[in-house]
């Protein structure tokens, strides 16, 4: 009998193994372990095997009866997760096909140079302010000790409107009109368009700047020089080698025109430098007392410095944009370049 | 200004390296803009000795010469019909390569052997005389290379001089300023003037009838002048600097002008009548003819030099033709005068003269120069035209011009304006070095001074002159480098930065690009755009001096600007495009000089929805994207209900598919397709979508103080209803019949479907409302949905004649 049930067992484990579905599978578990299966015939012939092996008798088809059926379970499960798996195969897309996009929108270029120096003068206390775009012939030249028929005046070609209007030819005129507004300290920012006759490939007649102004008691050439090479190093980076050297400005002195060596080619001469291996970035200068004077601020309690930079210029040498004018023709393949 | 480096040396020797010497300039703030090596474009050309000259014996124009080139004698021919016996001349020898690339070869001119070639200063590259052959000065020795010999080896300097530095508009001014920098010694040039008997008075006379647009005027007369051209040295030291010799009396004008910074001017005596000098004012329309043979119109306040009857010379400016050096000129009446320099800039400008003279007399030369130029010049009159001089000049000086003396200097001052601690022992050295005096008046401020500067530096008036001098010599880059102490408080931004800030993000998050165009316009933009005879916007600010028509208004709206643009990339192939961009326009406003000046926010959509790609067909964008863009927007800025009314009535706007865009009763912009009539207008095939709005509107109703309302925890319930209505019945009005009445209860009201076509009767169409029901403590309970929603729709019904479908 015993060696029945072992026939039996193997018997039924070499079925499973052939098995191809799932119904096959049930169907040997029926024949196996159902009501009228196999092994529960057995069990009905109980009664011939001597007593003494009973026990070890029931035991044994017990312990068959529960293997079997384990191992049923468990190929029927395997048989259901190979199914699923094939299942979602059959759903497979191509991801490599392209997403369904919407690009996102760029900034121009000069914004996102604009958005740049802010942050960082931003970090050195400068807050922004505007102004007027058409100006007073005052704001825009005599406040800022440039009169009429002064050959300073050659210095900025000028579109007039009429009377004593003009376009204003740098954002300087924020400094009176802030000066006449507030005390010292001040400490500003005055980005913006500014207009000048002339066109061709490094000039645009809009364009922009920015303009900085810090007043205060104390205020020194050193710090001038300590806050525009701080602002310098941070825009091009820890490496940028500069020079201040002396200039004119009728509306400060001393000034100061400060370089960068060559971006381009550090320094050993090319084209863009002219060179020389230096690149012109921005002009500057202590304010000169009569600005102070003309703004009913005292020259001999307060001091302090002015600065002016193009932002076309800065944004052309940080991305090795060779034509100004590109930043106003607004060719979508010019401006989505800036992502 | 050019600076020849030969010509420098004759008054400053610089023993450094031109381009460390330029590097010094440059940092003491005359920035050398380039710097030009100029050498002999020659080879094996030598001094020679003409031994003897014998015509040839079968041509008429043709010399046969010995000439001796040292330890040789060689044979040429030559052309020139200045060829003399014993003078010393360039000889180009067999094998030498001159300008042009040519090579001299062994010749036989008519039978005759020549080796090698006699030249013009032209055909050596060193001038541009090409009437004879170069005689060179005594002293040469034959068999020297010719480069050697004349010293033909220069480097030239383009000084940046700006406006405020008049002195250094001469080479004089230039060497002042590298003597000051490398402490060399300046040498004048020799000024001392040898005359005759004749007493000049006797002569002529000058009479100032406007004195303070002349404040000085000086004359000399010299007779005996013989006009030939210059010597070399002088034209080699005018052609380097980019000036054209023309002959002794004028070269010696412009040398001077250029050494000392005066300008001066040689009339020819002759042509003076009554043979003196009257300073006026010109009349309004005088006509005058320069030295440049154009007729000029003069306005009333040009100041002109003339003589007893007629103008003979622009005051500063130019010479007059009917005065004019000439050939047989023999007799010369030499001005050098002081004019006020804001009148000569007015002159020049209107006259569009901007002369050499005129750019040194407006910026201001040395009042204490006048003469020493005109004796300078007279000097080598007599050197180089045989001319003769009377005794002592004319000096009409009716005013003074005003100089600075004795300026006030604190030592402590120039520290605290320049971050530095010098001391007096440095600070002195430097201005003294620049010939100021200097003088110590006290010891207060770290010690007081009084400083007079050289007459010619005009721009020396006050103590921060000074300083600036200081900090200039002493180096920029000698000065530390420190970080002020933050004192100022930051203020808050401007609340239209941060929504034209926050704009921008969201614009380009909505795939919108950022394009910054030009803020003037062509007038015809208005036409273009289609605006009515009494829009505002008609009313442009204009540019008297514009570059071009196109750019000659400033805009009174971005819509132009925007069609510009798409149109301009639509030219290069670029259909789908979405652009915004934030700038202002400018409305002329009565009884103020200044506009208006409004910031904009204005964005354009044109072209497909989405790129052609795989799971896109290509839909074409319409009002409902630039719509739906626009509500995003607003949303992302705060600003909740706004509301888009029916038919903008601009004029540039489809009618039927436009809108004006409103936040209670403030009006922030508008949306539409644009007018078909502008599109052609514009030559655009493409439909467009364009809106504006106003920055200050929109900040004004952008909330920036947000408050938690809570999350709801009871669910809410909606109810579907299909309206049948007419077609000209819009959802927006039936989403205010709705809402005319608060319901508290109502969550949300939108529309789920419009549908018109099969099923549905003509004239009419179905718009699909979805209700949204929701209470905050509690769920509702169909009971009182029910009764909310009967409500709403019969007043829906009541005020739209709708049916449910």
């Amino acid at each position: 009998m015993k060696d029945d049930l072992e026939g039996i067992k193997k018997q039924a484990e070499a079925e499973m193994a052939t098995a191809a579905s799932e119904e096959e599978l049930l169907e040997i578990r029926t024949r196996y372990l159902g009501r009228k299966g196999v092994l529960t015939g057995l069990l009905r012939t109980i009664a011939s095997v001597p007593a003494a092996d009973r026990p070890a008798f029931g035991k044994r088809l017990n312990e068959v009866k529960e293997e079997l059926d384990g191992q049923i379970e468990a190929a029927l499960q395997g048989m259901l997760s190979s199914a699923r798996e094939r299942a979602l195969l059959a759903e497979t897309i191509d991801v490599t096909l392209p997403g369904r996009v919407v690009l996102p929108g760029r900034l121009h270029p000069l914004t996102r140079v604009k958005q740049e120096i802010y942050s960082i003068f931003s970090g050195l206390g400068f807050s922004i302010v505007e102004g007027p775009e058409v100006e007073t012939d005052y704001y825009n030249f005599e406040a800022l000790n440039i009169p009429k028929d002064h050959p300073a005046r050659d210095m900025q070609d000028t579109f007039y409107v009429e009377g004593n209007v003009v376009l204003r030819t740098h954002t300087s005129p924020v400094q009176i009109r802030t000066m006449e507004r507030m005390k010292p300290p001040v400490r500003i920012l005055s980005p913006g368009r500014v207009y000048r006759p002339d066109s061709d490939v490094s000039h645009t007649p809009m364009f922009h700047q920015v303009e900085g102004l810090l007043v205060d008691r104390h205020i020194t050439l050193g710090d001038l020089k300590g806050v525009l090479t701080s602002f310098l190093t941070q825009f091009f980076g820890e490496n940028t080698v500069l020079r201040f050297r002396p200039s004119f400005f009728p509306f400060t002195e001393p000034s100061a025109e400060v370089d960068i060596r060559c971006v381009m080619c550090r320094g050993a001469g090319c084209r863009v430098c002219k060179q020389s291996g230096w690149l012109e970035i921005l002009g500057s200068g202590m304010v000169d007392p009569e600005v102070f004077k003309n703004v009913g601020y005292d020259p001999e309690e307060v001091t302090g410095f002015a600065f002016g930079l193009g932002v076309e210029r800065m944004t052309m040498l940080k991305y090795g944009i060779n034509d100004i004018r590109l930043f106003f023709e607004n060719d979508a393949r010019f401006l989505e370049q800036f992502g | 200004m050019k600076v020849s480096l030969k010509w420098l040396k004759d008054y400053v020797d610089v023993d450094i390296p031109a381009q460390e010497l330029a590097e010094r300039l440059t940092m003491a703030g005359l920035e050398v803009e380039s710097l030009e090596e100029k050498r002999a474009d020659f080879r094996g050309v030598v001094v020679a000795r003409i031994l003897s000259v014998k015509q040839h014996p079968d041509a008429d124009k043709l010399h046969l010469c010995e000439v001796s080139i040292g330890e040789k004698t060689l044979p040429i021919v030559c052309g020139a019909p200045n060829v003399r016996e014993g003078t010393l001349v360039p000889l180009a020898t067999v094998g030498a390569t001159i300008p042009g690339g040519y090579t001299i070869k062994l010749t036989t001119l008519r039978g005759q052997v020549s080796e090698g070639m006699l030249c013009s200063e032209e055909e050596l590259g060193i001038g541009s005389d090409n009437t004879g052959i170069l005689i060179l000065p005594e002293g040469l020795t034959p068999g020297t290379p010719l480069d050697e010999a004349l010293d033909l080896t220069d480097v030239v300097l383009d000084v940046g001089v700006t406006p405020n530095r008049s002195d250094c508009l001469s080479i004089v001014g230039i060497a002042r300023e590298v003597a000051a920098i490398t402490g060399k010694t300046l040498r004048y040039p020799e000024i001392e003037v040898p005359e005759s008997d004749e007493d000049v008075a006797g002569v002529t006379s000058v009479t100032i009838l406007d004195p303070d647009l002349c404040p000085q005027y000086t004359a000399r007369i010299v007779r005996n002048i013989a006009i030939r051209p210059s010597p070399l040295w002088m034209r080699q030291r005018l052609e380097a600097v980019g000036l054209r010799a023309i002959n002794n009396v004028v070269d010696i004008t412009n040398f001077v002008m250029l050494e000392l910074g005066q300008p001066l001017h040689a009339f020819d005596f002759r042509f003076l009548e009554e043979g003196r000098i009257v300073v006026r004012k010109a009349r309004e329309g005088e006509i005058f003819v320069s030295l440049d043979e154009k007729e000029r119109m003069l306005k009333d306040g040009t100041l002109l030099i003339c003589d007893g009857v007629k103008p003979v010379a622009i005051a500063g400016i130019m010479g007059g033709l009917n005065s004019e050096v000439k050939e047989d000129t023999s007799m010369v009446l030499l001005e050098s005068a002081y004019f006020q320099p804001g009148s000569i800039r007015r002159s020049s400008r209107f006259l569009g003269m901007g002369t050499d003279a005129a750019f040194r007399f407006e910026r201001g030369i040395d009042p204490e120069g006048v003469v020493r130029a005109l004796d300078r010049a007279t000097r080598l009159m007599a050197e180089m035209a045989d001319g003769v001089s009377c005794r002592g000049y004319v000096d009409a000086h009716p005013l003074r011009v005003e100089q600075a003396v004795d300026i006030p200097l604190r030592i402590s001052r120039v520290n605290d304006i320049l971050g530095t601690s010098l001391a007096e022992g440095e600070i002195v050295p430097i201005l003294e070095s620049l010939q100021m005096k200097v003088r110590r008046t006290g010891e207060g401020h770290g010690g007081t001074y009084r400083v007079t500067p050289p007459s010619c530096r005009v721009d020396i008036t006050r103590e921060i002159d000074l300083i600036e001098e200081v900090a200039r010599l002493h180096g920029y880059d000698r000065i530390p480098v420190t970080l002020p102490a933050i004192a100022a408080k930051p203020f808050a931004p401007d609340p239209r930065r941060l929504v034209e800030d926050r704009m921008r993000v969201l614009l380009n998050g909505y795939g919108y690009s950022e394009i910054i165009t030009y803020s003037f316009v062509t007038p015809g933009s208005a036409d273009v755009l289609g605006l009515g005879p009494e829009d505002f916007r008609r009313r442009m600010l204009r540019i008297a001096n514009p570059l071009t028509e196109d750019q000659s208004v400033m805009r009174t709206a971005l819509v132009f600007s925007l069609l510009k643009t798409m149109l301009d990339n639509v030219n290069t192939g670029n259909l789908d495009l979405k652009l915004f961009e934030i700038g202002k326009v400018f409305h002329p406003r009565e009884g103020s000089d200044l506009p208006d000046e409004k910031d904009r926010v204005g964005g354009l959509l044109t072209g497909r929805r989405y790129e052609d790609r795989w799971h896109f067909t290509s839909v074409q964008s319409d009002f409902y994207d630039l719509k739906g863009c626009l509500e995003g927007v607003l949303e992302g800025l705060g600003i909740r209900g706004a509301d888009f009314r029916v038919r903008s009535s601009e004029p540039f706007l489809h009618p039927g598919r436009s809108c004006d865009v409103f936040h209670g009763d403030r009006l922030l912009g508008f949306l539409g397709e644009v007018h078909p009539d502008v599109l052609a207008r514009m030559d655009l095939k493409n439909r467009a979508m364009v809106f504006e709005l106003d920055v200050d509107a929109l900040s004004s109703v952008a909330t920036r103080d947000l408050q938690f309302r809570g999350v709801p925890r009871y669910p809410s319930s909606s109810r579907d209803v299909a309206f049948l209505v007419a077609t000209g019945t819009t959802s927006g009005e039936m989403i205010r019949w709705a809402a005319a009445e608060q319901e508290e209860l109502v969550e949300t009201i939108y529309v789920f479907d419009v549908y018109a076509g099969k099923g549905i009767p003509g004239g009419m169409k179905s718009i699909g409302l979805r209700f949204s029901y929701r209470a905050s403590d509690r769920t509702l309970t169909d009971q009182e949905i029910q009764d909310v929603h009967s409500r709403i729709v019969e007043r829906i019904m009541a005020a739209s004649g709708a049916r449910i479908r």
